[in-house]
């Protein structure tokens, strides 16, 4: 009996890890290849650790994708913190304000969160096309020095352009973990607070936006990592090279010389690092919003 | 009551009981998004519907009416043909293989294992990656090699571990097993197929164990001690007790995947793009060809219509039956 209880659990120990290793191959293979030289690199040793540790790879390829990544960068921060604030009114009133229809304009809005972005691309494109056409004619009546304006109007081929875009498909998701996250804050609270006085807003900024940090680390983390991941977006509402977001780089990467894997190898887990970190970092977080986005309560 | 409402009238009243009664300001403050969805969800499906029973080809929009021309033609496109039949062992074999998987180390992570955590973060870290990186690195990994360069990728591992029978061709075999005609094209499941379900289960399967594991833990342990005094292997345990409570889990996991596998494009975009004899080409691959790089607009609106029908399907249902019982409407 005991002999039995003991060798299963060592089979038990065996697939666990024989998992691990399937899911962590394509780590190592990425962190080998990325941290051999040039010179090191060869189709036979593909799998063998470099012969000497060295940096050239990531150096070439930060190089190559530091543009690209600036505009990650300048993408994602932006709509990720104003599709969170947004998120968190939608939720506040379908969670505590409800009025007659409430219920069904939510589902009205979540179900833009299943749709295929295809079956809205083509009008996309055209409008911020045209949005951005409008906005060259601003740009060209306003005194020079205010030219900068000019980054902030959300035409097609813009950083300004894929904020937008994020901010607005990203309503259904951040509203939806919202709106549960307030659900569970006691109706008492806001009785109590409207008693004294306060009103709509007051209630929001003095009681529900203060205990709304864990909701905000939950929508941003969530928000960061799909806004960074992107591609579909990012390659049709984008076409000049410098303007495109680290995504597309990446794949474009790919279709550079086929000698130059460990390149590709390096730029992709450069890529990879940001949204990888904040999972490490905060990976409780990070489940809870993958939980939400199954419509779970 | 109503003898005074009577008694006084006029906007100004009206208004006081509007902003009194805070009936006014919630609508307000959900306003801006319900009309951004609407323009830019529904609008825009509406319009692109539009489009799609249009004759618009070419960089200028031309909105003249052809009836059903499109789909018509699109269902007769020998490359649509195979992107269904595509769409739909892709569906099958990544939703069953990640919900097996799922399951599976869902169930031996809830046996009080040392370092759950560990394997837990191990897991679930592919959901954290863009499907970008997935699609760059498995298309490395499934490289099969030619005589030039030798065995690369995992074919090249096996032949290190002298495992040389699970060498393949990868997404480089143009076979159909199980090939039938219809149509123009052979229906079957398409050998290359399976690179990219083999990447878009080791991306999502994570997300399959945690659902379950989230399920398992919030079974009460009382249930599983009954089920013990009563006499239950642990095997019947399982079987008979716990995967039955399962089912709703299994049903939620299910029609997220299936929705994700449903407008599948980045990965196998970036992977295998159309692959050998259109093996691994999906409705939004050719969707993405026919707009953006044909410019055949009414042609791609038309795909995308297909496309969003087939999600809704899927969604509709699930949305009405999961939200039913916690809405009043």
């Amino acid at each position: 009996m005991v002999g039995t209880i003991r060798l299963s659990r060592v089979a038990l120990y065996l697939i666990l890890s024989a998992f691990a290793l399937f899911y962590l191959l394509p780590v190592y293979l990425l962190l080998v290849t990325s941290l051999k030289s040039f010179a090191d690199v060869s189709f036979a040793r593909m799998w063998s650790p470099p012969s000497y540790f060295s940096l050239e790879s990531f150096a070439t390829a930060f190089e190559r994708l530091r543009p690209n990544i600036l505009n990650s960068v300048t993408m994602t921060v932006p709509a990720t913190i104003i599709s969170a604030f947004i998120g968190s009114i939608n939720g506040y009133v379908l969670a505590k304000w409800r009025f007659r229809g409430s219920e069904v304009l939510f589902v009205l809005i979540l179900f833009g969160m299943f749709i295929p972005y295809q079956s809205i691309l083509i009008p996309l494109v055209y409008v911020l096309q045209r949005i951005g056409e409008v906005g060259q004619d601003l740009v060209q009546i306003l005194p020079p020095d205010l030219a900068w304006l000019g980054n902030f109007i959300p035409g097609y081929g813009s950083i300004a352009g894929l904020v937008l875009v994020h901010v607005i498909y990203g309503i259904p998701i951040t509203t939806l973990i919202f709106r549960n996250y307030y659900a569970a804050v006691p109706g008492e609270l806001l009785e109590a607070a409207r008693i004294d006085g306060a009103g709509i807003l007051g209630i929001y900024r003095y009681i529900i936006l203060p205990i709304s940090m864990p909701g905000f680390v939950v929508v941003t983390i969530w928000q960061f990592t799909s806004i960074w991941n992107e591609f579909l977006f990012a390659v049709t509402i984008t076409s000049s090279p410098v303007k495109r977001p680290l995504m597309v780089a990446v794949y474009n990467l790919q279709g550079s010389q086929i000698t130059e894997w460990n390149i590709q190898m390096a730029g992709a887990l450069l890529a990879a690092l940001p949204t990888l970190l904040v999972y490490l970092a905060l990976g409780r977080y990070f489940l809870r919003g993958l939980l939400a986005g199954s419509v779970k309560g | 009551m109503l003898a005074r409402e009577r008694a006084q009238p006029g906007l100004r009243a009206l208004l006081g009981i509007w902003f009194q009664s805070e009936r006014l300001l919630p609508v307000l403050l959900i306003l801006p998004s319900v009309v951004a969805i609407g323009i830019f969800v529904y609008g825009f499906i509406g319009w692109t519907l539009l489009v799609s029973l249009s004759r618009w080809t070419g960089v200028a929009p031309d909105y003249t009416l052809v009836g059903l021309e499109n789909y018509l033609r699109l269902f007769n496109t020998p490359r649509f043909q195979n992107d269904l039949r595509n769409t739909l062992v892709f569906t099958l074999f990544f939703v069953g293989g990640s919900l097996l998987v799922g399951l599976l180390l869902a169930i031996l992570l809830d046996q009080k294992v040392r370092g759950e955590s560990f394997f837990r973060t191990v897991y679930l870290f592919p959901m954290a990656v863009s499907f970008v990186v997935t699609g760059v690195v498995w298309r490395w990994l499934l490289t099969p090699g030619d005589p030039r360069t030798g065995d690369l990728g995992l074919n090249q591992l096996f032949g290190l571990l002298g495992l040389h029978f699970l060498k393949s061709r990868w997404f480089t075999d143009p076979t159909v097993l199980l090939a039938v005609p219809v149509g123009a094209i052979q229906f079957g499941i398409p050998v290359a197929l399976f690179s990219v379900i083999l990447a878009a289960i080791w991306q999502m399967s994570g997300f399959c164990m945690a659902m379950y594991l989230a399920a398992l833990r919030a079974i009460p342990d009382d249930l599983r001690e009954a089920a013990r005094v009563d006499g239950a292997s642990e095997f019947q345990l399982y079987r008979d007790v716990i995967i039955p409570l399962l089912k709703p889990t299994t049903i939620s996991a299910a029609i997220v995947l299936g929705h994700i596998s449903l407008k599948i494009f980045d990965l196998v975009f970036i992977m295998t793009g159309s692959g050998p004899a259109q093996a691994t080409d999906m409705p939004a691959i050719f969707m993405y060809e026919t707009t953006f790089r044909d410019n055949r607009f009414a042609q791609g609106a038309a795909i995308a219509i297909v496309m969003l029908i087939l999600v809704s399907l899927v969604i509709v249902p699930y949305l009405i039956s999961t939200l039913r019982g916690k809405l009043e409407w």
